[in-house]
This record gives C-alpha cells, structure tokens and sequence, in this order.
C-alpha cells in the first residue's frame, strides 16, 4: 500500500465519523496548547526576572556586611560581630582597577512631612554615583551633587510617585520637606521606571548618603553597589573587593560579594526546573488525550469489524489493517496537535496585547516537546485497538462480530 | 486449481464439536461453473471460506494452484486472496462512505497499484457492469442489484482467477437476480474464471454445469448437469 493511499484511506474513515474525530482532536489540541501556554508562562516568568536584573544595572556586584549572608547560616561562633561596612570602605573601593562606579547604599524608613501631609517613606542615602549604577533616570532637576561623600547636605531626589502623592499637580522643585526632625530641600524627581525586584523606587526618597546615616543614627551601610568597568572585570572586581576589605578589616573576612551573574544564574536554575515540572504537568493532558483517543480508536474498530472483514476479504494483510489504524490515531494527533499550536499561538498573542509587560514566551523547545508527544501518545495509546483489529478473525469480522 | 483432501472444520461451542465441514474432498479445474447447494447449516458458506482462504481447515489438505495453503503464513495468504480470489458477499459489504468508484478501486490501493492503472480499470469495470454513469455514487444511493454489481466489479477488478460468490442474489428481486447471474457467467464464460456459486435458489442452481449437494458437512451428490439452456 502506498503512504499516500494510507493517508486518504485512514482521512476518509475519520471523515466518516466526523463528532469523533472531532472530540478526540480537540482533546489532543487542548493538551498540546496548555503545554505550550504553560511553559510561556514560566518561560515568560524567567525572562521577566531576567530583564529585571538587568535593569538592576549590568556587571553588578553586591557587598554585604558578614559571611554568607545570602545562605541564611548561623553568624560566626568564633571572632566577634562582624564589622559594620563604613562609608570609607566604600570610598576605598572606588580606587581599584576593575571598578567604575561605586555607590554605598544606607536605607532606612522614616516619615516624611510636607504641607499638611505625612508618609512613612524609604529613604536610601547614597552619592551621585547611585543614579548611573542603578539605571535610573531623572524626570526633573539635578540628582545628587558628586562630591564628598562625608559632607550631610540637606537635599533630595523625590521618586516619581512619592512626589505626586506629597505634590499632586503643583511644584515639587525647590521645596523643602521635613523629614523626621530635619528639612530637606528637593532638587530632583526621578522618572517612574516602575518596580525592580519588589523594591518600588517610585516611592523613595534619596539623600546624600552621610544625611542618611545622620537621620539613621548609624555609622554603618546597608550595603554596597560596585560596577565593574565590563563583564570581564567582574571578577577582578571581585577579588579585589574582598582583598581590600580584608586589609581594611584587620585581615577578617566578614563581608559576602554577591555578583549579579550569580545570582540572575541562581534564580534561572529554580525558574528552569519550575518550568519544566510545568510542562511536565501539563503533559498529563497530553496522556489523558492518548487514552481518549485508545478509547476512540477501539470504538471505531468495534464499529467498523465487517468493514475490516471486507478488507481482509479484498486481501488485506494483517500488518496494513495495523497500519491503518495507526495511521488513523497519527493523523488525529497530528492534527490535534496543529490545532494546539494555532490555539496556543492565538492565546500567547493575545496575551500578548493584554499584559504587554509580562509577555508569554512561545518556546520552541515547548513546541517540540509537545507535539512529539502528543504523536507519541496518539500512535502508543492506539497501538492496543490497531492489533485488536489487525488480528480479527476474517470470517467472524464479515459477519459483524469480532 | 482447486484440490480439496478430506478437508475438515470444527468449531467449538462451548464444550461442543460443530463440525462445519466433515472430510470433504472436492476438486475444481480452472474454469469450472459449479453451484453449491444444500440446506441451512449444511457448510456451503464455510467451504466457500476455505476455498477463499478466509477460513483455515482444522484438518486436511487444501491445494490451490499446486500449493499447499495450509503451510502458508498469514501474509501470503493475504496476497493469495488479493490476486487470485474473488468474493462476492449476498450482502454486498460495500464501505458505505465510499462512492462506487471508490469501492472497487479499495483491492487495487491494497495491492499498491498505481494511481493512473486503478483509474484505467475502474473505468473499464464500470463501463462493463453498465455504472459509468453510477460511479460517484455511495452504495445508499443505489438499488440492491447495482450494489451487488459494484461488489463484483470490486471482486474482478483484480483479474482473479477464482470468484467466489455466497447467495449473490440472496438480497435481490428476480430481475435484478438474473442480471447480477447473468454477469457473473458472462465472466466465466469469458474470461475463463472459476466460478463457485452457494444458492438456495434451485432455479439459480439450476444454471450451472456442475451441481454440488452437500448435507451436514459433507458433500453428498456431485454431477454435471445440462446448466441453463438459454446460456
Ligand atoms: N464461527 C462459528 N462458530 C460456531 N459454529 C459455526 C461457526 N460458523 C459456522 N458454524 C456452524 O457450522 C455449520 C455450517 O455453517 P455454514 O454457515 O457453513 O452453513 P451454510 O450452509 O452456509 O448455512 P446457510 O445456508 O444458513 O448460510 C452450522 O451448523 C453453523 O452453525
Ligand atoms: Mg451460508
């Protein structure tokens, strides 16, 4: 038998029963579209959090006070507390070869007054090396003056919407805003660039850094932001972040560098294995579509007995009545499977349009996957009514019973 | 060649031996015209099945064209069946969604024959059995004896050496009975195939040359007669 003739013969008994065919490659077109859907969802989810490192700044590095911190281990047994990051470890860090910029950050909250209003706002001291290192922008005004970093000036950057929420419609330049016992005057709005990592900087307040550490009542930073010169002084940077704290440290290592790759690495291998155990998931529709069809198929040869009688009659051999069937269940599932593929197309699409800052991925990989194993499922799970049917008895076939 | 040797077939029911056919020994030259007769259960379709190699004797020798087909395996026999037999059914089992073209070409595609051959021949057929016009037609939207037309066109359109027909007029009027008869000798007569037909109908049996008689799985009367005088 030729393929082309197999391929119009299973067509032409699939057409014979067309609500069958129908249901069952709905079935499969369902199964393949949640598989794809899914997996551009947390596909989708990963080059989300992907964009948002990078728009963390690139070639990032993350000094933290003590060993470790980002385990969650115990502080050391032995050796004192670890020392506190000072702003002169900061400045220190801005010699070294590798670095470009450095910004020391201290954060704090504290309620912020203007006119009758009050908010309890998160104010982040730092220095004017903070705008460029954390890819922000200015609506309005000047950002931080460069300068020393030691000098408490009374100035600040408003984000976007806190001076809206303090300001509505009116000027916001020039003004002076009490924070907590101290006036502030405001000399810039940072432009809304939305949320980055669940940090709002829509809704802070930024201050020289030794104002901050004054309103805060500390000496210390929360942390500091060094930008390598490029991606391959990262790790240089690295190093030499940690020699000079060393020396600076009386030769301890209490403080962790946390670089961006690291951690983008980190949070893209749980969001990988998310989304494969998504798929994975969603592949059980596939399996629940390949019994559907089994179940199909085996109706279909129980009604078609005195039909496959004739066949064998007319001098069909064994083998092309299997083949036939098989034929029949692949051309469902493949079909089913386009129909997926259109379905899943159109609802990414669509998507697409609706939530334009969090857009569905269309994988290949998921595609692939997919539609081998809805083909796959279809021919395995028919494979039972297509032997069934291969090893009729001819004569009881033609009678109409099997 | 048709060699039967004590050819046995039992079925079983339940605990029970029903013995079909009882050591029958039958031989059929080419070109033969033989009817087969007899009462109800008497093994005239069970015979036409093991002549036609859809059945398998459970004892015996069965030789067509020299060759033992009890050795053979099932995709031999298969081809067997393709290229050599032809089977016409008293109740047409013509594949309903397809048109009458379609039904006759279906022994042809199992073969592997090329598109442009299959169309070549099932024009002729169609031609011949007086359908040209019926060929895109589905079995529903024909009358019983255009039907049983169809299913000999299906049955010859392979060039068979050998047409096997069960109470091909069981179904059909007197009229359409006689034109459906009058085909299948036509075939016979010219083109030299073995015709072997099981009838109830005497007047039906009465046609051919050679008569038949079996009872309780054998064959209990076997002769030559006149055939139709009008043929
Ligand atoms: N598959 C089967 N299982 C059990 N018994 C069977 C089977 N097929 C036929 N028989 C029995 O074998 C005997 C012969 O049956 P067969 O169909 O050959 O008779 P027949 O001469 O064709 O009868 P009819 O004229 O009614 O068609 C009957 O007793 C029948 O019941
Ligand atoms: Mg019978």
């Amino acid at each position: 038998m030729r393929p082309a003739d197999l391929a119009s013969l299973a067509g032409g008994s699939l057409r014979g029963h067309p609500t069958r065919s129908l249901l069952t490659l709905l079935a499969m077109a369902i199964g393949v579209a949640s598989v794809i859907v899914l997996s551009g969802l947390t596909e989708g989810a990963r080059d989300y959090v992907r964009r948002q490192f990078l728009s963390l700044g690139t070639h990032l590095l993350i000094v933290l006070p003590g060993r470790n911190e980002t385990h969650g281990g115990p502080p050391p047994l032995l050796g004192s507390t670890p020392e506190p990051l000072t702003l002169d470890d900061a400045l220190a860090l801005t010699r070294l070869a590798p670095v470009r910029r450095v910004a020391p950050v201290v954060v704090g909250n504290v309620p912020v007054r203007h006119g009758g209003l009050e908010r309890e706002v998160t104010v982040v001291g730092s220095t004017a090396a903070f705008l460029p290192v954390r890819r922000l922008r200015l609506a309005q005004g000047r950002f931080l003056p460069p300068g020393d970093a030691h000098r408490a000036r009374p100035v600040g950057v408003l984000g976007a919407r806190l001076r809206r929420e303090l300001f509505g419609p009116g000027e916001a330049l020039g003004t002076w805003l009490r924070v907590q016992d101290r006036r502030f005057r405001v000399i810039g709005v940072l432009a809304d660039t939305g949320q980055a990592l669940g940090l709002d900087l829509g809704d802070m307040l930024v201050v020289p850094v030794a104002s901050a550490q004054q309103l805060f009542d500390t000496d210390s930073l929360f942390r500091i932001l060094v930008e390598a010169r490029d991606a391959e002084s990262v790790e240089p940077a690295r190093e030499a972040v940690l020699r000079t704290l060393r020396r600076r440290h009386d030769g301890r290592e209490d403080v962790t560098v946390v670089t961006q790759g690291a951690m983008l690495a980190a949070f893209d291998r749980i969001l990988r294995a998310l989304s494969l155990a998504v798929a994975g998931v969603a592949a059980i529709s596939l399996v629940v579509a390949g019994v559907l069809t089994m179940n199909v198929m085996l109706v279909s040869v129980a009604q078609r007995t005195a039909e496959i009688g004739l066949l064998k009659a007319v001098g069909a051999a064994d083998r092309q009545v299997l083949a036939l069937i098989l034929a029949e269940s692949a051309s469902l599932s493949g079909l089913g499977a386009l129909l997926g593929l259109t379905l899943a197309a159109g609802v990414i699409a669509l998507e697409r349009r609706l939530f334009p800052a969090f857009p569905l991925a269309f994988e290949p990989w998921a595609v692939g996957f997919a539609t081998g194993a809805a083909l796959l499922t279809g021919i395995a799970f028919s494979l039972l009514p297509a032997r069934r049917a291969a090893r009729l008895d001819p004569v009881a076939a033609l009678a109409g019973h099997a | 060649m048709i060699e039967l040797e004590s050819v046995e077939r039992v079925f079983r029911v339940g605990g029970e031996a029903v013995r079909a056919l009882d050591g029958v020994d039958l031989t059929i030259a080419d070109g033969e015209y033989a009817a087969v007769m007899g009462p109800s259960g008497s093994g005239k379709s069970t015979l036409l099945h093991v002549v036609g190699l859809l059945d398998r004797p459970s004892r015996g020798r069965y030789r067509l064209d020299g060759v033992d087909t009890t050795t053979l395996g099932e995709a031999q026999r298969a081809r067997l069946r393709r290229e050599r037999i032809g089977f016409v059914f008293q109740a047409f089992h013509l594949i309903p969604r397809m048109t009458a073209a379609e039904n006759i070409e279906l022994p042809m595609i199992l073969a592997g024959l090329p598109p442009r051959e299959r169309r070549r021949r099932v024009t002729r057929v169609l031609r011949d059995l007086g359908l040209a016009e019926r060929c895109g037609h589905r079995p529903d939207q024909l009358s019983g004896g255009q039907r049983q037309r169809v299913a000999i066109g299906r049955a010859m359109v392979m060039h068979p050496g050998i047409l096997l027909a069960d109470e091909p007029t069981g179904n059909l009027d007197h009229r359409a009975g006689a034109q459906v008869m009058a085909l299948l000798e036509r075939l016979n007569r010219e083109e030299g195939i073995t015709l072997l037909v099981v009838t109830h109908d005497p007047a039906v049996g009465g046609r051919a040359e050679r008569r038949i008689d079996m009872l309780d799985g054998r064959i209990v009367a076997d002769r030559p007669q006149r055939g139709d005088p009008s043929r």
